[in-house]
């Protein structure tokens, strides 16, 4: 992944009077500029095609330091699977000119910027607080910003509709011959608490807006008040459709920090574990989808499914939906005796399922009907803002990481990455029944042949000892009471980290100071970069497909406002 | 008519109706229906709304408890299952809907997070949802298990039967913030 040298050299001479300083860190590539350079760097990478994808902006606040916030930029090349993080330092008051007119990914990772440290970006059309809600005074990612300071909200906001793209204000409806429509945030169809704004002329939507941060749950204040591994129940809580994904996002990003690796055993339940949860997530978007569109049967068949799952996790850890089951250096615990059969028996009964859910759809008329041709986005679009996962592939992109930078021994196994063409409803549908198949064929070859050797590592300044030795010997305790009294303290620095979850690139940027809690822990959600197209692909098509493409996003509140 | 014939008459009636009908009082048969017919409105914000899924789903099924009948719209339930973490900025969403709905209506908080914010003691998140509707049955957990749910659903059912009195809800006052 070092591509630092080739980036240097190539910068230093298209930037020649740009102070840039280059760094390698924890396998990151790093660029600090000044914040003049910003916008013309990224320009750059964009033009010439080295970094295709902007995956997040985002910034953290040192009170300390003269230049009070660092605005950091996420770059990620489809293409070599390579990746760049720009920094910039920006006193209180500086303002950055916007990235949105060369990514139009930028758009609402900059308003949450905005919301949580109030640094405004220039020529942004839309400086709005996204997350919090309208009342509320202050930044509440600043570091004196008290993390249980609650602000009561006394009403909601009326429909309200962005400022165009072009940076002209927004006009009321002219003639008043248009019908405003409100969905959510408490609608069926939304799956959460989602709000879709719509105008209507008839049946068609002529200009769209929504509304986010219902579910803003302070994932990432949080994790600033919390130790390393109280953190991870947090993450069970940001896509909870597959909790376990998030929690081994979240321990990959600390354990690459910490400069460990896991045991093989530990990697084989991970991987499992990241397949069962893939597969229940797709049964939920796929499901609840197709109850928005009419279809009630194939959400109660693939419901028993997710029963089953249910029990396995329930067997392995006690809890159904939210398992904390990894911790940092591997797993809380080992699988019971047979757990991997009972996997294996389940494989075979889904195989079963997933045959039936695509009688019961891939050639339904109605289906079909519903969702061929509708939401369709372009390989380039999709790229522009910042989709991931499924939704990309269905667009014709091959990505998923676990192919292209692979993880946990991803390599090793067979499997494909399905790809569709036309990027709309139905191929993202198509997709993901194919993924789930992948997935079975991925835990079976897992579970057949799982690793021997210990669950965790057992480093004593990172993994709790064992109760046994806590009870049992004076070095057990001893080692029990310093991790708990100092905590886990990961070397100073920072880090990107990026696994591929159910709904595309779920990423964690992870400032750490040497201290028991995250300075910083930024999410990047993938549903979030995907929402961000909504409206715009709303716009001009039908009220019904409205509801056909919101379930096709597969957007999860907890995840989407964390 | 004489005495003895109307005794006799009386008598008869009594036997006759022993067949095809029984005696109550108005409000035990008001009550037995109601609580054997709760349309639930499932108000799901996050991770209990995918429990609650379970809950509605084939293998705990609430229709054996006479709620399957599941409304979206507040006007046509009477249960409203809050299921999930209320913020700050959903908080006078809830109260709306809560209004909404008609009487006798109850309201079942499911989790820890509705119950009391959990364990998000944080900036945004409402500090459970009784600081703005009155809450009949807090169900523990995080998520709750379906079964705990049945379980609140049941008590609930309980206290309609009972007619237990409320006063947490005779004192509410829409837009109070307690």
């Amino acid at each position: 992944m070092n591509n630092i040298e080739e980036l240097k050299s190539e910068l230093n001479q298209t930037f020649q009077d740009a102070d840039l300083s280059f760094s390698y860190k924890f396998g990151n590539n790093v660029i600090e500029v000044n914040k003049d350079v910003v916008i013309p760097l990224l320009q750059h990478f964009k033009s010439t095609g080295r970094f295709d994808l902007l995956m997040s902006v985002t910034a953290v606040d040192y009170p300390d330091r003269d230049k009070r916030f660092d605005v950091v930029y996420e770059l990620f090349s489809s293409r070599d699977v390579k990746r760049v993080r720009l920094k910039t330092q920006l006193a209180e008051g500086e303002t950055v000119p916007t990235a949105q007119f060369v990514w139009k990914a930028a758009d609402w990772f900059e308003r949450e910027i905005f919301d949580m440290f109030g640094i405004r970006f220039d020529g942004h059309p839309n400086m709005r607080r996204i997350l919090c809600h309208h009342q509320f005074v202050g930044h509440p990612l600043r570091k004196d910003y008290q993390a249980d300071h609650q602000q009561h909200c006394t009403e909601a906001l009326p429909i309200h509709f962005d400022n165009p793209r072009d940076g002209s204000e927004y006009i009321e409806d002219p003639n008043k011959d248009l019908t405003p429509l409100n969905i959510g945030p408490s609608h069926p169809a939304t799956h959460g608490t989602l709000r879709v704004m719509v105008e209507l002329d008839g049946e068609t939507v002529n200009r769209a807006n929504v509304e986010l941060g219902y579910l803003h749950r302070c994932f990432e204040k949080m994790a600033e008040t919390h130790p390393y591994n109280q953190v991870i129940p947090y993450t069970d809580r940001l896509n909870y459709c597959s909790a376990p994904m998030n929690n081994i996002g979240y321990c990959k990003a600390v354990e690459k920090i910490l400069g460990v690796e896991i045991p093989p055993k530990a990697q084989a339940i991970r991987i499992v574990l990241a397949e069962l949860s893939r597969i229940i997530d797709h049964i939920v978007c796929l499901g609840a989808s197709a109850v928005d569109l009419g279809a009630l049967t194939g959400f109660f068949h693939l419901f028993t499914y997710r029963e089953k799952v249910y029990t396995l996790f329930e067997k392995l850890c006690g809890a159904r939906l939210t398992v904390s089951m990894t911790r940092i250096g591997g797993m809380a615990n080992d699988p019971p005796e047979g757990w991997f059969d009972d996997v294996l028996q389940f494989c075979k009964e889904m195989r079963k399922g997933i045959d039936e859910l695509e009688l019961l759809l891939s050639g339904n008329k109605i289906w079909i009907q519903r969702t061929k041709g509708v939401g369709a986005i372009s390989a380039e679009e999709a790229i522009e803002w910042g989709y991931t996962g499924p939704c990309l592939r269905a667009a014709g992109v091959n990505l998923d990481l676990r192919k292209a930078d692979p993880y946990y021994g991803y390599d090793q196994l067979d499997f494909d990455v399905p790809v569709g063409t036309n990027g709309d409803v139905y191929d993202r549908y198509l997709v993901r029944v194919a993924e789930m198949k992948e997935s079975v064929k991925i835990i079976e070859q897992v579970s057949k042949n799982i690793p021997g050797g210990d669950y965790t590592i057992r480093d004593k300044g990172i993994v709790l000892p064992e109760k046994k030795d806590v009870y049992g010997n004076i070095e057990g305790l001893m080692n029990h009471f310093m991790l708990v009294i100092k905590g886990l303290r990961p070397p100073k620095g920072e880090i990107y980290d990026a696994t591929e979850a159910a709904n595309g690139e779920l990423g964690f940027y992870l400032v750490s100071d040497n201290s028991g809690n995250p300075y910083r822990l930024k999410v990047r959600p993938p549903c979030f970069a995907i929402y961000q197209s909504f409206p715009e692909q709303i716009t001009g098509g039908l009220v019904a497909d409205v509801i056909a493409i919101l379930g096709s996003m597969n957007l999860i509140a907890g995840e989407l406002d964390r | 008519m004489s005495d003895s014939a109307a005794k006799f008459a009386d008598r008869q009636l009594t036997e006759d109706t022993r067949s095809f009908a029984f005696t109550t009082q108005i409000d035990k048969l008001v009550a037995w229906g109601r609580k054997n017919s709760l349309w639930p409105m499932p108000y799901g914000t996050a991770c209990c709304g995918i429990e609650m899924m379970s809950v509605m789903g084939p293998k705990y099924d609430l229709a054996r408890f006479g709620a399957e009948v599941v409304r979206f719209s507040p006007r046509q339930a009477d249960l409203l299952l809050v299921a999930g973490t209320i913020t700050e900025k959903m908080a006078p969403i809830i109260v709306r809907i809560y209004e909404q709905m008609l009487e006798p209506k109850y309201v079942l908080s499911m989790g820890a997070c509705a119950s009391s914010g959990g364990f998000y003691r944080a900036y945004h998140v409402l500090q459970g949802v009784d600081k703005v509707i009155p809450v009949d049955c807090y169900v523990p957990g995080c998520p709750p298990t379906p079964e705990a749910v049945l379980d609140g659903v049941m008590v609930i059912q309980k206290m309609i039967q009972d007619g237990a009195p409320r006063p947490w809800k005779d004192n509410w006052k829409p837009g109070e913030y307690r």
